[in-house]
């Protein structure tokens, strides 16, 4: 059987359609999964992407770009392919790409999720002959507890904070994860719950969601809060990169705090006691262990590529389970296939 | 089951030492009484003898699981704690355990001493599916004894004194020796006035703090007593209702190690507790500490180890007299105490005290320590109180400069625990012709920045695997600090090194520049045959 994509310098290429999926270097036509900064590279001369994503894109890769939206499920034809983006659940606008041609159909997950998420479309299950899966979290010991589980311990962590009379910092990546917790509050908050700050990061990505008609709790950008805010009731959205030497200074304001941290890493301690973080909430944007298997079984491929992750140990499991995989060794990673320790940002 | 394991979560997600005494103190105010006193032991690091083998309980992990022993590792790398890994990998927890913890220990996992191997597994396997995921990770540690939270005995002692209102010098006496995890011995812990009823029980050792600042900023040297620090194993020798005991700093009872100081226990008066350093000790002065090594690692004492590594005690203090606790009294009565009840021409040598007119005569002195084979001075404030832990003011110790040499990172592994699946365990090879051999291993001395560079280097610059071992490119330059040199035909570089850690990460030298094999042998003290 012929290969419909290949992976280039540029990143993975179909020659029958000439277009990149996710390159990380500007090319002729990129059709992109979603808006994270490691699949949207600016530069290209033109984009595809699903609809819900497109103001997304946009404010990573500029305004002039040449955006070609498409809905989810609306067909588009590419030299000698056919091409379609799926729901991929991972963050608002997040898509599968699939590609037809003649009886042969390939699917590009991106980066997805199972579990449901009230900030985008969820994940939709595309049948094909090869998919082409993330493995951010491919071993058995990333396995999530229920949404509504981790976001009650968040609160339940916020109040304790203010009864103690802490500032609440959660830490979590500005787009996608940040608006998800923000979702999920809505439903466990009233105005009395205390405030909400953001860092102006995740503030910029809440305006685009709330454009998108995506309900989150209130939020206010803690720059511009008032000289004489009460932190000790705040809870404070903050990305990962400000849990560092200039954003911690910057954190002094704040007063006595408690810092949080919402990722898919924290489900190991050791990845929380390293950053020496108060706590960790685990909550991804990614598939765990055993949603990456049933993703791949609901694809029914017979012929799976392993991106990102933990690459080695998703091939050698599914050979064992009799279906042919092979490690494609894209840009994503840095060495986290092995040893799970991940780059700084490896989970946007 | 239940309060351990938040008791557990608690401690692990902070650490500040305040909070984590208040979790102990609202966990012990708690619990029943045996529950308690099995907590304790747990966090202050005793526990039962380890009943259950890594291996097997791996491999009833792996079966449980449903996932392949291969998978199993791999994951084991990427958590870098054993007891996480099972808890992590094991089917969702369907229920949660109400039995206290106590009955856990007493019912469950005692009587597996008894059991066979298909036993222990339905056992274990039983007790997994009963637990939620936090008990099974708590249950996990206490099966696997590699219990850490970062609580240590201080912290136990604070939360102890807290509840029963005791002085914490008091819990601390008392949580010493021999004793049994019972409600009847926590009541006795937390009682206002008990009766000792172990003749065994040592003092809780009274350890000194580094100097910091100049040795002039201690007043003037007539107020202080100094002695030589010497480098053997910190003991007390307690002589009670004539019996002997020696117990180590780590509260290890260690009598039947040392036949020698069993026999000079019959020598002293009753009712005596001698704090002091014992030391292979031969012709007047201490053999090489490796020669001690050899000895702890024999099962059985011969006469010819005996005859060729005795050992004696370097007596530092007198804590106990008459059956009566002394350690209030000043350090020059206890001194004088300990030089009368001193057994001439006997395993005890009473530490002896150095002269000095002036902080710069001691100074000058100090230069004889390697001579001397010694670690340098501790100082030791006249008329202070033998107090309990590591104390600043009345002692100081006062050690000589380590040895340093620069060496070249060679091989990285990955640390455990808090390090976890980053680079923090190295591997240091010197110069040998063109060669690098390994010449110690270090994991300490970096901060978390420089850990994190060190790592993406070896990811970056890995030039071979073995298993978790990685070669890297000899590029990288570290001050290596250690304490002692000796020759040791077990290791390729032909020298074992004492106390190695990272003193300075040497930016600034290339691998080239990095000291040579011939260079470090210059350091071996002369005329010190090959050890064993």
């Amino acid at each position: 059987m012929d290969s419909l994509l290949q992976l280039t310098d540029h990143g993975l290429y179909c020659a029958g359609g000439d277009f990149y999926i996710d390159p990380w270097r500007p090319v002729d036509r990129a059709v992109i999964t979603h808006a994270h900064s490691d699949h949207a590279c600016p530069g290209s001369r033109a984009y595809l992407t699903a609809r819900p994503g497109e103001a997304l894109l946009r404010a990573r890769v500029g305004g002039e770009a040449a955006i070609q939206p498409l809905d989810y499920g609306e067909p588009v034809s590419l030299g000698s392919v056919r091409i379609s983006l799926h729901p991929a659940g991972h963050i608002l606008g997040s898509a599968q790409v699939r590609i037809e041609s003649g009886g042969d159909v390939w699917v590009v997950s991106g980066d997805y999720k199972l579990e449901p998420d009230p900030t985008c479309t969820a994940f939709e299950p595309v049948a094909c002959n090869t998919f082409v899966t993330e493995s951010t979290f491919g071993l058995p010991i990333y396995r999530w507890p229920p949404q509504a589980e981790v976001i009650a311990e968040i609160r339940n962590w916020w109040t304790a904070n203010q009864k103690a009379g802490k500032a609440s910092v959660l830490f979590a990546y500005s787009l996608g994860k940040a608006q998800r917790v923000l979702a999920g509050l809505l439903a466990n908050v009233d105005v009395a719950a205390g405030p909400i700050y953001t860092h102006g990061a995740v503030e910029n990505f809440c305006r685009l969601y709330r454009e998108a008609g995506i309900a989150l709790a209130p939020t206010m950008h803690a720059g511009a809060a008032p000289p004489d805010a009460d932190w000790s009731r705040a809870l404070i959205l903050a990305p990962p990169s400000a849990n560092g030497p200039p954003g911690l200074i910057g954190m002094r304001r704040f007063g006595p705090l408690s810092t949080g941290f919402v990722s898919g890493w924290m489900r190991i301690r050791g990845a929380r006691r390293r950053r020496s973080l108060d706590r960790g909430f685990v909550l991804s944007d990614h598939a765990d262990w055993p949603g990456i298997m049933s993703a791949i079984r609901a694809s029914g491929a017979s012929r799976v590529w392993v991106t990102d992750g933990y690459r080695a140990p998703v091939v050698e499991w599914l050979g064992q389970q009799g279906i042919e995989a092979r490690a494609v060794e894209t840009r994503f990673e840095g060495e986290h296939d092995e040893t799970g320790a991940e780059p700084a940002g490896a989970e946007p | 089951m239940k309060a351990f394991a938040e008791l557990y979560a608690a401690l692990d997600e902070t650490t500040k030492t305040n909070e984590k005494v208040e979790a102990l103190t609202a966990y012990f105010s708690r619990v029943p009484p045996a529950d308690a006193a099995w907590a304790a032991t747990f966090l202050i690091g005793r526990r039962p003898k380890r009943l259950l083998e890594s291996r097997k309980l791996a491999q009833w992990a792996i079966e449980e699981s449903g996932i392949p022993e291969w998978l199993f590792a791999e994951c084991y790398h990427a958590v870098g704690d054993f007891a996480e890994t099972i808890a992590l990998l094991l089917p969702p927890a369907q229920s949660s355990s109400n039995l206290p913890l106590h009955s856990w220990i007493e019912e469950r996992l005692l009587p597996l001493r008894d059991a066979d191997d298909e036993a222990r597994r339905a056992s274990l396997v039983s007790a997994w599916r009963e637990m939620d995921e936090r008990q099974r990770f708590a249950w996990n540690k206490i099966i696997t004894g590699e219990f850490r939270v970062g609580v240590s005995q201080s912290l136990v002692v604070r939360a102890v004194a807290a509840v029963s209102g005791l002085d914490a010098a008091v819990v601390s006496h008392r949580l010493m020796g021999d004793w049994q995890p019972t409600a009847a011995f926590w009541a006795q812990l937390v009682a206002a006035a008990a009766p000792d009823a172990d003749v065994s029980r040592p003092y809780p050792f009274f350890l000194a703090h580094p100097l910091e600042g100049a040795i002039e900023e201690l007043g003037g040297i007539g107020e202080w007593q100094v002695e030589w620090k010497w480098d053997g194993i910190r003991a007390q020798l307690i002589h009670r209702n004539s019996r002997t005991f020696v117990w180590s700093r780590g509260e290890e009872l260690m009598t039947d190690r040392f036949p020698e100081l069993e026999a000079l226990g019959a020598q002293l008066p009753d009712g005596v507790v001698v704090d002091g350093e014992v030391l292979p000790w031969k012709n007047g002065e201490p053999l090489p500490f490796a020669q001690m090594q050899r000895r702890i690692g024999r099962k059985a004492l011969g006469p010819r180890i005996l005859s060729e590594v005795p050992v004696v005690i370097v007596a530092y203090d007198l804590l106990e007299l008459e059956g009566v606790d002394i350690r209030e009294r000043p350090l020059e009565f206890r001194r004088a105490r300990l030089e009368e009840i001193a057994p001439p021409n006997s395993a005890l040598i009473v530490s002896p005290v150095v002269r000095a007119d002036t902080w710069q005569e001691l100074t000058v002195r100090r230069q004889e320590a390697r001579a001397r084979k010694v670690e340098g001075f501790m100082l030791k404030r006249l008329g202070s109180p033998y107090r309990v832990g590591r104390r600043r003011g009345d002692w100081w110790k006062w050690k000589i400069e380590p040895y340093s040499v620069d060496a070249v990172l060679i091989y990285a592994q990955p640390g455990h625990g808090r390090r976890a699946s980053l680079f923090t365990d190295y591997t240091f090879g010197v110069w040998d012709g063109n060669e690098l051999v390994p010449f110690a291993k270090a994991y300490s001395g970096l901060t978390d920045e420089e850990i994190r560079e060190v790592d993406a280097f070896v990811r970056a610059n890995t030039i071979e695997k073995f298993g978790p071992v990685r070669a890297v490119k000899p590029e990288l330059v570290f001050e290596l600090a250690f304490e002692g040199i000796q020759r040791s035909p077990r290791h390729r570089s032909g020298i074992a090194v004492r106390f190695p850690r990272m003193a300075r990460w040497r930016t600034d030298k290339k691998a080239a520049e990095a000291d040579t094999l011939e260079t470090i042998r210059a350091l071996l003290p002369p005329g010190v045959g090959a050890v064993d």
